[in-house]
């Protein structure tokens, strides 16, 4: 076979898929168009946040969803300093699990400080809203520490 | 459904339904060597397929191997610009992202000679008189418009000649056995 210079060629693939919610999940995206954090309450009392239909463990259906804090602890967390094209994120950020208050299981999202130095796992944050919202995870633009806050 | 409760701050808001989730993929496509030979030559007007060195079925476009057995086809033919249609849909419904006029109709092309077949456009034939069977040819882009890429044939057009047989047409003439040469 002849010799050839290599191809390639840009490929993208784009869905713009649109998908229902369910009871639990859009009443937790409600809730946070009107910038509060619901949970949902297992059996034993604890309760997850984010929310599901089903208790992990035991599979039963899960219905009685409460309002947790908008403040929180950082559990873990990893930094991010270039963030990809697709990233809701423009700035250098962390990404943490945080742990409401009230809640018993944590929630992935950005901490929003412009160094890594700013964060450690403990870290009070609370959540800072988008000022329009729309029914989305990104209703939450992130969480800020709360050094200098009366907690 | 199950009634979930939600605290009463939530009571008489309208709920969320439904939410966006996009999801777009960035890919840089690396063609392999019989989708690369397959391109070069597309870009000549050419359209070639490989010939199975298990049992001689010509494969079109080229994968590089006999799915069927696993076996590296590298022996390239150039096939003609002519085949037959193998199945089709009328599509009715807008599909968000394909700016095509509707109806239009989708179908298995299987170019002479070949064994298997490849999705394409067919235009110039009214959606009423599509037919298994009928037999068709490429409608090329304007030559100083060709390139390495599937968009070089716009679509293909019936040419008028008799059906082939709708037993012999698609894949069934995979499976009546070559001798016959079911497939034109």
């Amino acid at each position: 076979m002849e010799s050839h210079e290599r191809l390639s060629a840009p490929l993208v693939l784009e869905y713009p898929f649109t998908r229902t919610t369910g009871p639990v999940i859009g009443a937790f995206l409600t809730g946070l168009r009107e910038k509060i954090v619901l949970g949902i309450k297992r059996k034993d009392g604890s309760v997850l946040v984010p929310p599901t239909e089903y208790d992990p463990e035991t599979s039963e259906g899960l219905t009685d969803m409460v309002e947790v804090d908008q403040t929180g602890e950082v559990i873990t967390w990893t930094w991010v300093q270039e963030p990809r094209d697709q990233s809701p994120w423009d700035s250098p950020h962390a990404l943490a699990m945080i742990k409401l208050d009230g809640a018993d299981t944590p929630l992935l999202h950005a901490v929003l400080v412009d160094n890594p130095e700013s964060l450690k796992t403990g870290t009070r944050v609370r959540i800072k809203w988008r000022e329009k919202t729309e029914g989305h995870i990104k209703d939450i633009e992130g969480f800020l520490p709360m050094e200098g806050d009366d907690d | 459904m199950t009634e979930i409760s939600v605290p009463s701050s939530l009571d008489g808001v309208e709920p969320v339904q439904s939410v966006r989730t996009p999801i777009r993929m960035e890919y840089t496509f690396t063609p392999g060597v019989a989708a690369q030979t397959y391109l070069r030559e597309f870009a000549n007007k050419k359209i070639l397929g490989v010939v199975s060195p298990v049992d001689g079925a010509v494969l079109v476009p080229p994968r590089g191997a006999d799915s069927r057995h696993g076996a590296l086809c590298d022996e390239f033919i150039e096939m003609p610009h002519t085949g037959h249609i193998g199945s089709f849909c009328v599509t009715n419904v807008p599909i968000p992202g394909r700016e095509l006029d509707l109806p239009y109709i989708s179908a298995w092309i299987f170019l002479d000679g070949a064994d298997i077949g490849f999705l394409n456009l067919v235009a110039e034939c009214p959606p009423e008189e599509c037919r298994i069977g009928m037999r068709v040819e490429a409608v090329w882009k304007p030559d100083e418009e060709i390139g390495m890429t599937a968009e070089n044939i716009l679509y293909w057009k019936p040419t008028g000649e008799p059906d082939i047989p709708f037993e012999a047409a698609g894949v069934r003439g995979w499976h009546v056995g070559k001798e016959d040469q079911t497939n034109a």
